[in-house]
């Protein structure tokens, strides 16, 4: 056979085998059942032997502290219910998890990003249980406001997030602010701000001191994410921001506030607030720059409270960000860690619900903070040690209370993560007028808002 | 065994590429959509463009500068040439990860690369490399070269150490110079080895994933993307499963293409 006609076979072999072949995707599982609240089982004792397969991304280390030790305390408590761990890098587990879910045995309970990305394509494909007759049995609505759960709440269509049915439970919970240098602030006469307007103009006076006050590394794109999202909720409504965050219909991204926002950012970059070539910094060695004294604002998340307060000690604050007025209402960016979600597939739902139940208990919620980590819920009963940690806890406290947690800007559509990072790296290089940056975003929310319905 | 795990999922990817598929639920029939937008769509466009720019670096220069290299070093005969041989090649050794990470700290605002233009007085010189959008690509291309100069002189000093010395006699009878010799000796003798290097050298710019990850992720904006971080960045990111998988399949295609054509012109030319 020559080599031609071989390669023809191959290629009608081929081609038949893509012919008869099913569409991708074609093994998708029914809409999973659910349980019915008067009959849940909530005694983790009376549930027989049970291995539970639970896939976590607690890997750093106070979080992997905490995760273990809560995991020790369930075994103790319920040798009938084995747990098998496996932990991964949040990356790691973002790029695997989507497989895993589609295959035949996937893990029982899983930690899933709340965006529409991952758990909102989770719940519009059925693999997530919805948790509404766990929340009642056990009685989670008492335990998370609100505005703690609505970053777990999906429609069961996937469409609508925010709303609808509870898909996860949250341990920690995460808010933007602002860190500062209080040495820093003193040197140059001032206080920390109370207002917007004064924290503005104190960086117009750190920056006639010599020194680039903002401290900003955006290499990786979404550092910046978090900068506009604070500059955002002081020019614009929280509602709409609401909105555009959860991808809903009605919001647009071409207002006169969002414009200011993005006009204010870029005034800050031309009047030389920020440090040189922050858009070729990494993030990581930009707080670390920061903690060895440059600077002296770091817009950043609680998330780096450990690590800031272990290298700064005394010398490092936190605040929400500073309202129009002092007496503002506090709104903030922010939301919770990444939720822990019982899979559709899971052979034992209702063995896991017992374990997010433990694993979010008011006891679990003491280890978290122990362990250096800020608990989601009772923020404000547990005990703190140092300077920053009660600042962190405070603020968070502040900022749930009065329903002032506005989502990341990132979670709007499945690809806004990208088109708002690439689009605030070019507003903040010049490369685009607030105009072409609002009707970059304009574009991919309003599609999908449009779309999505 | 090589229908199972190459033919398959090479159909399989050309299967998905005719689909709408998010990777979760049922995929929808797009017909050629996904190629269509690889046309059309600016991003998609200007990351094949990226990855041109790349082969400039990563095969072009790579081999004029390892032509340069390997005539000086053959020519020379260099005490302790199997050490020089060890330092060029030494990058090849490395993962490319390791490379891309000590790289992005060289090019960060306070690295070693601005330390270094400051302590000679270019200060004014020093930026943020990979967040300057003019730089920035050719910044990562830089790597490349770095990266493949070492392989590309190897190869080509195992090509020039066995041409025939009485060729370079006949030469110099001739009263050719150092030059002379090099373009009418040393260069057409070559010309496998050049082949070689730059099949190899191409697939390695056209095929470049973890230096664009690990560097930039693709930024700053769009300005270093290229499709193979793009397939990527398609399928786990935004969850576009079918359009990953075409930019996938014209990504093979392109490669099988330019190898083709590479090795077809040197076949002819050292035919004639």
């Amino acid at each position: 056979m020559s080599r031609i006609s071989r390669f023809g076979v191959a290629a009608a072999v081929g081609l038949l085998g893509l012919a008869t072949a099913c569409a991708p995707g074609s093994n998708t599982s029914a809409p999973p059942s659910q349980a019915n609240p008067s009959s849940v089982q909530t005694d983790p004792a009376k549930m027989g032997d049970v291995t539970l397969l639970v896939w976590d991304q607690e890997v750093r280390g106070g979080q992997d502290a905490q995760m273990k030790e809560l995991n020790a305390a369930f075994q103790a408590k319920y040798p009938n219910i084995k747990l098998k761990r496996v932990s991964r890098s949040f990356d790691d587990l973002k790029t695997t998890l989507r497989l895993a879910l589609s295959g035949n045995e996937p893990p029982d309970v899983v930690q899933a990003n709340n965006g529409r990305s991952d758990m909102g394509e989770f719940v519009k494909a059925n693999q997530l249980v919805p948790l509404d007759p766990y929340l009642k049995a056990y009685g989670w609505d008492k335990r998370y406001p609100q505005s703690v759960r609505q970053y777990s709440q999906y429609t069961p269509d996937g469409k609508t997030f925010g709303q609808g049915n509870l898909y996860g439970m949250p341990q920690v919970g995460e808010v933007v602010g602002i860190f500062y240098s209080k040495k820093k602030l003193a040197a140059a006469g001032l206080q920390p701000p109370a207002t917007w307007d004064e924290f503005q103009s104190s960086l117009a006076t750190l920056k006639s001191k010599g020194d680039a006050p903002l401290v900003l590394g955006n290499l990786e794109k979404w550092p910046a994410i978090h900068v506009f999202g604070t500059v955002q909720g002081r020019t614009a409504a929280p509602d709409t921001i609401k909105q555009l965050g959860f991808g809903r219909k009605g919001a647009s991204w071409k207002t006169e506030e969002n414009l200011k926002a993005a006009q204010t950012l870029t005034d800050w970059v031309g009047k030389g607030y920020f440090n040189d070539g922050f858009n070729g910094q990494d993030y990581d060695p930009a707080w670390q720059s920061f903690a060895k004294g440059k600077g002296t604002y770091l817009i950043a998340g609680t998330w780096l409270q450990a690590d800031l307060g272990k290298a700064m000690g005394d010398d490092v604050g936190f605040m929400l960000p500073p309202g129009t007025s002092a007496d503002a209402k506090p709104v903030a960016t922010g939301g919770t860690g990444l939720p822990f979600a019982i899979t559709a597939k899971s052979k034992h739902p209702e063995a896991a619900a017992a374990y997010l139940n433990f694993i979010t208990s008011a006891d679990a919620m003491g280890t978290l903070s122990k362990t250096g980590n800020l608990p989601v819920a009772d923020t404000s009963k547990q005990e703190v040690s140092g300077g920053l940690q009660k600042d962190v806890f405070t603020a968070f406290g502040k900022v749930v209370e009065s329903d002032g947690l506005l989502p990341y800007l990132d979670y709007a559509t499945p690809t806004m993560p990208d088109t708002i990072g690439a689009a605030l790296q070019d507003l903040l290089a010049g490369k685009a007028k607030p105009e072409q940056f609002a009707d970059r975003l304009e574009k991919d929310y309003g599609a999908f808002a449009e779309a999505n319905g | 065994m090589y229908a199972a795990f190459l033919l398959y999922p090479l159909l399989r990817s050309v299967q998905l590429s005719f689909y709408d598929w998010d990777g979760l639920t049922l995929g929808t029939w797009v017909g050629v959509a996904n190629y269509q937008e690889i046309v059309s769509d600016v991003g998609l466009r200007s990351a094949f463009g990226h990855a041109l720019v790349l082969m400039l670096f990563f095969a072009v220069i790579p081999v004029c500068v390892g032509l340069v290299l390997a005539s000086v070093l053959n020519r020379a005969k260099v005490r302790g040439l199997a050490f020089f041989r060890t330092v060029v090649f030494l990058p090849q050794v490395v993962a490319m990860v390791v490379v891309a990470v000590a790289w992005r700290r060289m090019y960060a605002p306070d690295g070693t690369i601005n330390d270094l233009l400051r302590a000679i007085g270019l200060g004014s010189l020093a930026r943020g490399w990979l967040g300057d959008y003019a730089l920035a690509l050719p910044a990562v291309g830089f790597i490349g070269t770095w990266f493949e100069t070492g392989l590309v002189t190897v190869l080509l000093l195992a090509g020039m150490s066995r041409i025939s010395g009485s060729l370079y006699e006949a030469a110099r009878l001739d009263g050719a110079g150092p030059v002379q010799e090099f373009f009418a000796v040393t260069l057409p003798s070559v010309r496998g080895e050049i082949a070689v290097a730059l099949t190899l050298t191409v697939i390695a710019a056209l095929r470049t994933f973890d230096l664009v990850y690990v560097t930039t992720s693709g930024g700053p904006g769009n300005s270093t993307s290229v499709p193979s971080y793009e397939v990527y960045h398609r399928a786990f990111e935004l969850g576009r499963v079918g359009s990953a998988a075409a930019v996938g399949v014209t990504l093979t295609v392109l490669i099988l293409l330019i190898s083709l054509v590479i090795n077809r012109i040197a076949d002819r030319e050292a035919a004639r």
